[in-house]
């Protein structure tokens, strides 16, 4: 593979310097540099990031290829500016063996784009009944670490309890989706003063917080780590905090959407806001940024929920829950956490990158942009500003909620392992 | 119908003043107490807004005239109308049937002016819903002529040749302050609705 | 927005006023030997019912057939939130049958407002209830059952309900009824004060322009009517409350209750009633109980809504965006 010289790019968000890839790796960082043969990238004005790490995918296949394939996923990932995706168990069948979970991971080697993590489900079927074979996907090729029922909440404490001691043999990590069950029966959205006046089934805060509070005690009573995914309100943010002020193992995501968006635009009765876990208030709004900011949230994911047009083009109720978000992730986080002044360009490499790699035990990602390092990389244009076009998306769906919106920054570049995925902000 | 709204400019001038009016409406009472013998089945019906004051001055004279009430009501036509599509809906104004009906008696509709003919038009139509007169007669303030319908009024107040291009104002005291009619010029301005 | 009835949070107090006055004229033409006007002649109404409703479709039915519209029936229960046909293509179906108005009734909360936004068709909205949203329609025949009986005279043409004490009792939470009247009565100038149990109130009603309160014996003096609303046997299998008896032994109307309202108050019900739960058969057959005049007012609120939404080349309510016979 040939050499490539990133130059004038600011690292991180630091002073500009000369990237030097050769084949799969970064060998040289520093100023003026050159190379026999190599391809130059200007990067002036630029921000170079390792490349972003999503903890938290949908990418559908097997099972509905309608609304997203491993390939087409994978696309909008790199676009997006990730070069590792964690695909969640919630397909059909799902991924609670290690044949499916090999069966994705496979794909996403072909795929080419992005690397592809499958996670595992936690239990058979996403049921919350019985164990699935944790062992079994974790000593499997696609090597599972992190154990979801994404879309479902393992609600009985029991199993949970079980999973969170399980998984420890082979430092794994359960990635809880908060949803008391019982307390969301009917649930449309956020249960506060627009669903009373829209007369949508009301989502409490409390359906969130209280199995967040009852895992965070379950994970410090059997010496766990737990990840809470897709953090939505202000409480849930008290809870994680206080878990984390006593020394537990507890980490948690938060999604770009919940970042920007609130319960508000559910006015408009439009089913590109139905999401779950639901959009929420302002004051839920600033105090995930705050958390994120501050560490009590330790990442960015994206929950990239990809759905055909007919699942969304109809009224409230009828609609699918979810956003795609992995191809405006990161402009939604520069808008919300950067241009706002609460995280660096490095908070952002911690929040987007190291941290999920962390949390999920990725190896060859969320590594420093330093020589030796493999070269996965996203390189932004952090002054870009431009309306937001579904048409244009890698993704099969469209089912953003921010179409026509003006977002800043574009990843221009994104490498993985030393190949360009992207180029001048298209696919390579 | 609401072409009072129009306005009529600066070049307005009157061509009935209050005595004039009073006048009329007398000879029109006379004149429906002459051709209805004696007028005793009479039913005077308004056409809104001011076609029902017209029709209770006329009630007064008539009762002036053979000492007896005659019963006196409006009939709104907006529902009726031909021409609903080409404006935003309208609000309705009251239908008030004298408590006696139309059955057997003898409508006399009162408008202020005469234009179109279309106001009228509806006016039957209205009243064919209503019940079965013996006959109906039209009395109008004012005809101006263009007649778009074969309809013409039994009593006349004035004969206003007028054109196209000009207004008719009509003013009535309970409703305007005073009693006049202002032949005017149209404005620039849209619809001239008469 | 006015060119559809969506909510009746979007009625001006003027258009709620203009609605109630065309709707006494209206009530006048039932007197008459022949009870139709010609004036929707050649326009379509369809019914488009996704709940089972007789009451509503029928009054809708008879407003619009008195104001000569065609009138299509749809009956299309449970079709769309079931995975049959969708909403989508049951509005296409609709617009190329050339509905000039969508009379809809639907289980899920916010169908009409998509039906109206979505640009799937092109003819005015009315919502004849939407889910555990709005029944705006109910709000008006309400509002103008309350006006003839408690504001005079003439009917309380021209007037609003300035000054009114509306109380309304049973269950909130799930009652598009209340939360249309609770904009309506406001804006018309009436203060409302809203009776459940805690459980049937919505969480967030603190931020509605009414009162709550938890005792119905509290504020039945100062009543000027009070609207008891159906309360459904389900609820109790959810824990709203424990027992029915429990229930109406609280939030019931029966005639020891009534006679603590002030004389002139009326006891009101949108039907269908359930006896010997929220209402007891002496309140529901006594004259001061309004249910049947509600019936007979809802025909003529319906047929002055659709009088001032297609008797036109545009609504004649208010803030409608202009349009023309072009771009319509």
């Amino acid at each position: 593979m040939s050499k490539i010289i990133i130059r004038g790019a600011r690292i991180l968000g630091g002073e500009p310097q000369d990237v030097l890839i050769d084949g799969e790796t970064i060998t040289e960082v520093g100023t003026g540099l050159d190379a026999e043969g190599a391809t130059v990238i200007e990067a002036e004005g630029q921000i170079l990031l390792p490349g972003l790490v999503d903890l938290h995918t949908h990418l559908r296949e097997p099972g509905r290829e309608d609304s997203e394939t491993v390939l087409t996923g994978t696309k909008a990932a790199a676009v997006g500016g990730f070069t590792a995706v964690h695909a969640m168990a919630n397909t059909f069948p799902v991924a609670d063996t290690a044949g499916v979970v090999e069966q994705v991971w496979r794909l996403g080697k072909e795929s080419g784009y992005c690397d592809v993590q499958p996670v595992g489900a936690v239990t058979v079927g996403l049921e919350g009944k019985k164990l699935a074979e944790l062992g079994a996907m974790h000593d499997s090729a696609a090597g599972v670490k992190v154990f979801s029922d994404d879309g479902k909440c393992v609600d009985d404490a029991v199993i949970m309890r079980r999973a969170l001691e399980y998984v420890k043999a082979f430092d794994g990590v359960v990635a809880q989706h908060a949803q008391e069950p019982r307390l969301t029966e009917g649930a449309q959205m956020n249960e506060g003063i627009v669903s009373a006046e829209l007369g949508l089934g009301g989502w409490p805060a409390v359906a969130e917080e209280s199995i967040i509070a009852r895992d965070v005690l379950l994970a410090a009573h059997v010496g766990s780590r737990v990840h809470i995914c897709h953090l939505s309100t202000a409480g849930s943010v008290e809870i994680v905090r206080w878990a984390k002020s006593k020394g537990w193992n507890v980490t948690a995501e938060v999604t770009p959407h919940h970042l920007l968006l609130t319960d508000e635009l559910v006015r408009t009765y439009n089913p590109v806001y139905k999401v779950n876990p639901p959009l929420r208030t302002e004051a839920d709004v600033l105090a995930l940024r705050e958390a994120l900011a501050d560490g009590t949230i330790d990442c960015v994911a994206t929950d990239h929920a990809p759905h055909p047009h007919e699942d969304k083009d109809c009224e409230w109720a009828a609609a699918a829950m979810g956003m795609v978000g992995l191809e405006t992730a990161l402009s939604v986080v520069q808008q919300t956490m950067v241009d706002t002044g609460l995280i660096d360009w490095a908070g952002v490499a911690d929040r987007m990158s190291f941290r999920p790699a962390a949390i999920g035990r990725l190896e060859g990602h969320g590594r420093p942009v330093s020589a030796g390092e493999p070269a996965n990389l996203t390189l932004v244009d952090p002054a870009y500003r431009g309306a937001v076009d579904p048409a244009g998306f890698a993704s099969r769906s469209r089912n953003t909620p921010y179409e026509g919106r003006e977002l800043p920054g574009r990843v221009t570049h994104t490498f993985l392992r030393g190949r360009a995925t992207v180029v001048d902000g298209k696919l390579a | 119908m609401d072409a009072q709204h129009g306005d009529t400019g600066n070049a307005a001038r009157p061509v009935l003043e209050a005595p004039d009016i009073a006048r009329v409406l007398t000879r029109i009472a006379h004149e429906i107490v002459e051709r209805a013998k004696g007028a005793d089945d009479v039913v005077l019906l308004g056409i809104p807004t001011r076609g029902v004051f017209l029709a209770r001055r006329l009630a007064d004279k008539l009762e002036e005239i053979t000492g007896r009430k005659t019963p006196v009501g409006s009939l709104d036509i907006t529902m009726y109308r031909d021409d609903l599509r080409l404006r935003p809906a309208r609000a309705l104004a009251r239908t008030d049937i004298p408590g006696e009906g139309i059955e057997g008696s003898l409508v006399v509709l009162v408008d202020d002016v005469l234009f179109s003919g279309r106001t009228i038009r509806a006016a039957l139509d209205a009243l064919g819903d209503i019940g079965r007169p013996r006959a109906v007669q039209l009395a109008v303030l004012v005809d101006r002529g263009h007649r778009e319908l074969p309809i013409r009024a039994d009593y006349v107040g004035k004969n206003l040749p007028t054109s196209l291009r000009e207004t008719v104002k009509v003013q009535l005291a309970e409703e305007d302050g005073r009693d006049a009619v202002l032949l005017g010029v149209k404005q620039a301005a849209p619809a001239d609705a008469q | 927005m006015k060119r559809h009835l969506i909510s009746a949070a979007d009625l001006t107090r003027d258009d709620a006023v203009l609605i109630l006055d065309t709707a006494e004229e209206m009530a006048r033409v039932a007197d008459r030997p022949i009870k139709k006007l010609p004036t929707l002649r050649g326009r379509t109404v369809v019914n488009l019912f996704f709940e089972d409703s007789t009451r509503t479709r029928i009054s809708f039915e008879a407003a619009a057939k008195r104001l000569s519209a065609d009138v299509i029936n749809f009956s299309a229960k449970g079709s769309s939130v079931s995975k049959g046909e969708s909403l989508k293509d049951t509005a296409l179906t609709l617009e190329a049958m050339g509905a000039d108005a969508v009379v809809i009734r639907h289980g899920a909360s916010g169908a009409p407002y998509r039906l109206a936004t979505s640009g799937w068709i092109d003819g005015a909205v009315v919502n004849a209830g939407d889910g555990t949203h709005e029944h705006p329609t109910q709000a008006l025949l309400d509002a103008f059952t309350m006006r003839r009986r408690l504001v005079g005279p003439d009917a309380g043409l021209g007037r609003d309900l300035d000054g009114r004490r509306i109380t309304v009792v049973g269950d909130i939470l799930h009652s598009r009824v209340a939360r249309s009247n609770v904009h309506l009565l406001t804006t018309l100038g009436a203060h409302v004060t809203l009776v459940a149990p805690p459980t049937l109130v919505p969480v967030g009603v603190e931020q509605w322009p009414c009162d709550v309160s938890y005792s119905l014996d509290d504020v039945l003096a100062k009543s000027d009517a009070v609207m008891m609303l159906r309360v459904q046997r389900e609820r109790m299998n959810a824990a709203y409350f424990p027992t029915e008896r429990e229930y109406s032994r609280r939030y019931g109307l029966d005639g020891e209750r009534m006679a603590k309202m002030p004389e002139h108050a009326v006891v009101m019900h949108p039907g269908p009633m359930v006896r010997g739960m929220e209402i007891t058969a002496e309140v529901a057959d006594s004259d001061r109980c309004t249910v049947v005049e509600q019936v007979a007012n809802g025909v003529s609120i319906r047929m002055a809504v659709l009088y001032l939404l297609l008797g036109g080349s545009d609504t004649a309510l208010s803030a409608a965006p202009a349009r023309t016979e072009e771009n319509k």
